[in-house]
């Protein structure tokens, strides 16, 4: 038992790591709620080179530039919505990882929930079509002698 | 509905799916479609590289069809597009050619266009890359078309040669003149 729990284990300690800043610079912050802020938006902006990492897991120049441009507006008191805003203007709807809801990402939130409701309508349909149908009906006692019969003859 | 037709409607579904994702596949990830696109110019003043007293500011750039390059010494394929755009500058000449130096030593940039000769009527020195920031700009090179009213209209990421000009930026540039 303990054995088989080991490669358990080892798979989900792999599926935590993948969290893990990569944000080399120390920047110091005049308080916690500026870092929250900055680890917040780090976070939730995509590197608008490497597509697939967000700003802090990115060490490619940009990413370092715009975490630079992060820190020094959020100490000049910018709000998240004001950041957000300010990158938006510059790399498009893209940078956000969290993109916000409109007619061109109306599909990108709700698609999946269309699809899964059109898969619970079809499943539904199917298991109430099925329920529907007589259950199949016993062999007559006539239909059984000539089972029993055949069967006989095989032997 | 007929039985028969409606054994149909997961393979139409499924070759439906099929479509989308490969024309999912056939898109070039990297081409991000730009946010500036069809947006004036962001407002600079910025050094010009040979005479870094001068300031360039973004309405220099209004009254001719620009074309703006981000480059530096630094990133190798913009080694591979100078010749292009050395070429095409000199094929093209009502066309305003501007350079944009990105994050760069200003010696070597001088460096370098002296000895490759140089496509731009001016470069502005962009040190920090707070320009690339508010143009946009992921790397080096990327390259916009500005149309005479200071409007960006075209982001192109990546070499420019021959082809890629006659094939993406005649058309735009033919579209504005």
């Amino acid at each position: 038992m303990r054995n088989t729990l080991i490669p358990v284990f080892m798979i989900f300690a792999c599926l935590c790591s993948v969290n893990v800043n990569a944000a080399i610079e120390d920047y110091v912050f005049e308080n916690q709620e500026q870092q929250q802020q900055f680890r917040q938006l780090s976070d939730q902006l995509r590197c608008p080179m490497c597509l697939n990492s967000n700003l802090a897991g990115s060490d490619a120049p940009i990413a370092a530039d715009l975490r630079a441009e992060i820190y020094q507006q959020i100490l000049e008191g910018r709000s998240n919505d004001e950041i957000i805003d300010f990158m938006t203007q510059r790399y498009g709807d893209f940078i956000n990882y969290r993109p916000p809801l409109n007619r061109g990402t109306f599909m990108l939130w709700f698609g999946p929930l269309i699809l899964l409701l059109i898969g619970m309508l079809v499943a539904w349909r199917i298991i109430r079509n099925n329920q529907n149908r007589p259950a199949t009906a016993g062999l007559s006692t006539e239909e059984q002698q000539k089972l029993d019969s055949i069967l006989a003859d095989n032997k | 509905m007929n039985n028969r037709v409606k054994l149909f409607i997961p393979a139409v579904f499924f070759f439906l799916m099929l479509g989308l994702l490969l024309f999912g596949l056939g898109r070039n990830p990297n081409q991000v479609p730009s946010a500036l696109v069809n947006r004036p110019l962001p407002e600079f003043s910025l050094p010009e590289l040979n005479n870094v007293t001068t300031m360039i500011n973004s309405e220099d750039l209004q009254g001719n069809i620009s074309i703006i390059n981000f480059w530096a010494t630094w990133c190798p394929p913009c080694h591979v597009e100078h010749p292009y755009l050395v070429e095409i500058s000199e094929r093209e000449e009502d066309l305003n050619f501007i350079g944009v130096n990105y994050k760069d030593d200003l010696n070597e940039a001088r460096l370098f266009l002296e000895e490759k000769g140089t496509p731009f009527r001016q470069v502005i020195v962009d040190l920090d890359g707070s320009l690339g920031i508010d143009f946009g700009v992921a790397g080096a090179p990327e390259t916009f078309i500005v149309d005479s009213f200071g409007m960006i209209r075209y982001r192109h990421v990546g070499v420019i040669n021959h082809q890629i000009w006659e094939d993406t930026f005649e058309p735009v540039i033919n579209r504005l003149k």
